[in-house]
């Protein structure tokens, strides 16, 4: 064993010794000469070139460092990030000295990036808690929640109560709603979404939604599984409703925005913009921009509900 | 120079070394997030509980972990036969030119993002359960098949190199007592590469308990204990996914506990295989 170990010792020394040998004849062969001939020019060049090279970094640097002054983040809802981010390209595209930077997370982590400052403005698609009170928080825009289900479902009007049951699971077969003899398929959203929280609140109240419901984690995964499933219902933001699914009336009232701003159509939330304190600086200049006309009518064009009364 | 070969070696050293330290960060890293809540909920109400509602302080993950096996042995069901049976295609059956066209297709298929496969399974395999055999085709079976194609090349490549592993002796004395081919593959190859096929089954199962983003997109993730193959289900990883946006505080404690339960499946799995592995080599 010991003999074993001491030959494979032995080796692995000749190896070493072996390659040095080779090495040595590599250098001896064709780097030495060129190292002669080129060698203080080389190091002449690269001086030069640091020379160079110095204040450029610096100028890069500074210019990192007035970007980066210049650049405010908005970070929470997933829900409110599209929108951001179509009106943070608007503004970028206006003042071309500053930056925008847009990041999801949930409303919840806004709302918290806000107060801890990791962020300027927190996004946030539900309404503030008793705690979160405190801060300052700006409507931009309003957003309904539209219940969709399959377009060849017969069903096209549900009182709330009747939608509350169906999410609970008491009202299992669409033949209790007067549809095919079929189970109801439920989509909902994962927790800790903002759009859920809403629909928790509008339509669920104190009961829970079905622990058997299929839950998808975004409104355009609710979308595609209804789209696809004709014995679905399930619930996204209004303004993400296209021709693949259709959404209900609800107590006769059809989920538009002409009813959204007479206040006929109950389920909507509030997107907010919050701040620590009062908006100041390119945070301020933002949110202007955001509660003008020209923003507004943008958001209107995407299928929310603007807050400005006359966009011009 | 040899000064200059020891600092390479330490550097190469220090570059290994960081490896195992990342591994022990993240592990670190999830016990620390993790060990606070199931002290808090109770491991045996954490671990037993049926249901899952953070919103409510509720964190069973039971369903979640039955939902895991459901799916991983569905996967099982079907990638086992099918990858056995193209082990032995691939290793006994057909002239080795052949096997080289075979051999870099089967490993393409681990080369696919399991979001294509994750992709496939909600556009093509959903609607053909959900019209022929009821539910709402987002189910186990679904997920359970798409996940038996996902584990083929690992099984068949560990299995395949069991199978190899043998002596030639082995076929050749079979052969010389008169024992056909099949024979000799079902009776003498199969069971001397025993301990690697399970190994690759292992490894396979491994595999399977781990992949989320498929599963996200065609299990539906309802968070129920599954009473049949078409309903639809949440493992431990696909929890984790989906919920990881949203999660702060308790929920997201609740989240890197669930990843503790899977660290410790994925763990006993692996040390099983290599355990096996070990074996086969005596």
């Amino acid at each position: 064993m010991d003999n074993h170990h001491t030959d494979k010792k032995a080796g692995v020394m000749e190896y070493r010794r072996d390659g040095l040998k080779r090495r040595k004849a590599i250098f001896q062969h064709s780097s030495t000469p060129i190292l002669l001939a080129n060698g203080i020019e080389s190091t002449h060049a690269n001086s030069k070139l640091l020379r160079w090279l110095l204040p450029l970094l610096l100028i890069l640097a500074c210019v990192g460092c007035q970007r980066s002054k210049a650049g405010i983040t908005v970070a929470g809802s997933t829900s409110v990030e599209p929108f951001a981010e179509l009106l943070a390209e608007e503004y970028m595209s206006r003042h071309s000295d500053s930056h925008i930077y847009v990041q999801g997370g949930g409303s919840t982590a806004g709302i918290e990036a806000a107060i801890t400052g990791a962020a300027n403005i927190g996004m946030s698609s539900r309404n503030l808690t008793d705690a979160e009170k405190k801060l300052h928080a700006v409507t931009i825009a309003k957003d309904a929640i539209a219940i969709i289900v399959h377009p060849t479902n017969p069903t096209d009007n549900l009182p709330l109560d009747k939608i509350r049951e169906v999410f609970s699971g008491k009202i299992a077969n669409w033949k209790e709603l007067g549809g095919p003899d079929h189970p109801i398929d439920i989509v909902t959203r994962e927790e800790g979404s903002g759009t859920r929280e809403s629909f928790q609140k509008f339509v669920m109240g104190k009961e829970d939604i079905s622990l058997g419901a299929l839950v998808q984690d975004s409104n355009g995964a609710v979308r595609q599984v209804i789209s696809s499933d004709p014995n679905a219902i399930g619930y996204i933001s209004l303004g993400l409703v296209n021709e693949q699914v259709k959404a209900l009336r609800i107590t006769g009232v059809q989920p538009n925005l002409e009813n959204v701003n007479n206040g006929r159509y109950t389920l909507v939330r509030p997107f907010l913009f919050v701040f620590s304190g009062e908006p100041a600086g390119e945070a301020k200049s933002f949110l202007e921009f955001v509660l003008s006309p020209s923003a507004q009518k943008l958001l209107l064009k995407e299928g929310l509900v603007p807050v400005v009364e006359k966009l011009g | 120079m040899q000064l200059q070969e020891k600092i390479v070696e330490k550097v190469l050293f220090l570059i290994a070394l960081s490896s195992i330290f990342i591994l022990a960060l993240i592990t670190f890293f999830i016990f620390e997030e993790g060990i606070p809540l199931i002290l808090k909920v109770g491991p045996k109400a954490f671990l037993l509980g049926q249901k899952w509602i953070p919103s409510k302080g509720l964190f069973g993950i039971f369903p979640m972990i039955v939902s895991s096996f459901w799916v991983t042995i569905g996967a099982l069901l079907l990638g086992i036969p099918l990858g056995l049976a193209c082990t032995i295609f691939l290793s006994e059956l057909i002239p080795p030119s052949v096997g080289t066209l075979f051999r870099p297709a089967i490993q393409l298929l681990a080369a696919i993002p399991s979001v294509i496969y994750g992709f496939w399974g909600l556009i093509v395999l959903v609607p053909l359960i959900r019209n022929y055999m009821g539910g709402p085709g987002l189910s186990i079976l679904a997920g359970s098949l798409v996940l038996g194609f996902m584990i083929l090349p690992t099984i068949i490549t560990i299995s395949e190199d069991a199978l190899k592993a043998l002596p030639p002796s082995y076929k050749a004395g079979a052969f010389a007592l008169g024992a056909t081919h099949w024979q000799t593959i079902w009776r003498v190859l199969i069971p001397a590469a025993r301990s690697g096929i399970v190994a690759s089954v292992i490894l396979g199962m491994g595999r399977a308990l781990g992949e989320t983003m498929a599963m996200i997109m065609i299990l539906g993730n309802a968070v129920k204990m599954p009473t049949s193959f078409l309903d639809s289900a949440r493992t431990l990883t696909t929890n984790i996914g989906i919920e990881m946006g949203y999660a702060s505080g308790g929920h997201r404690q609740a989240l890197f506990a669930t990843g503790i339960v899977l660290f410790f499946i994925i763990m006993t799995l692996n040390t099983l295989a290599i355990f096996l592995s070990k074996r086969r080599a005596h």
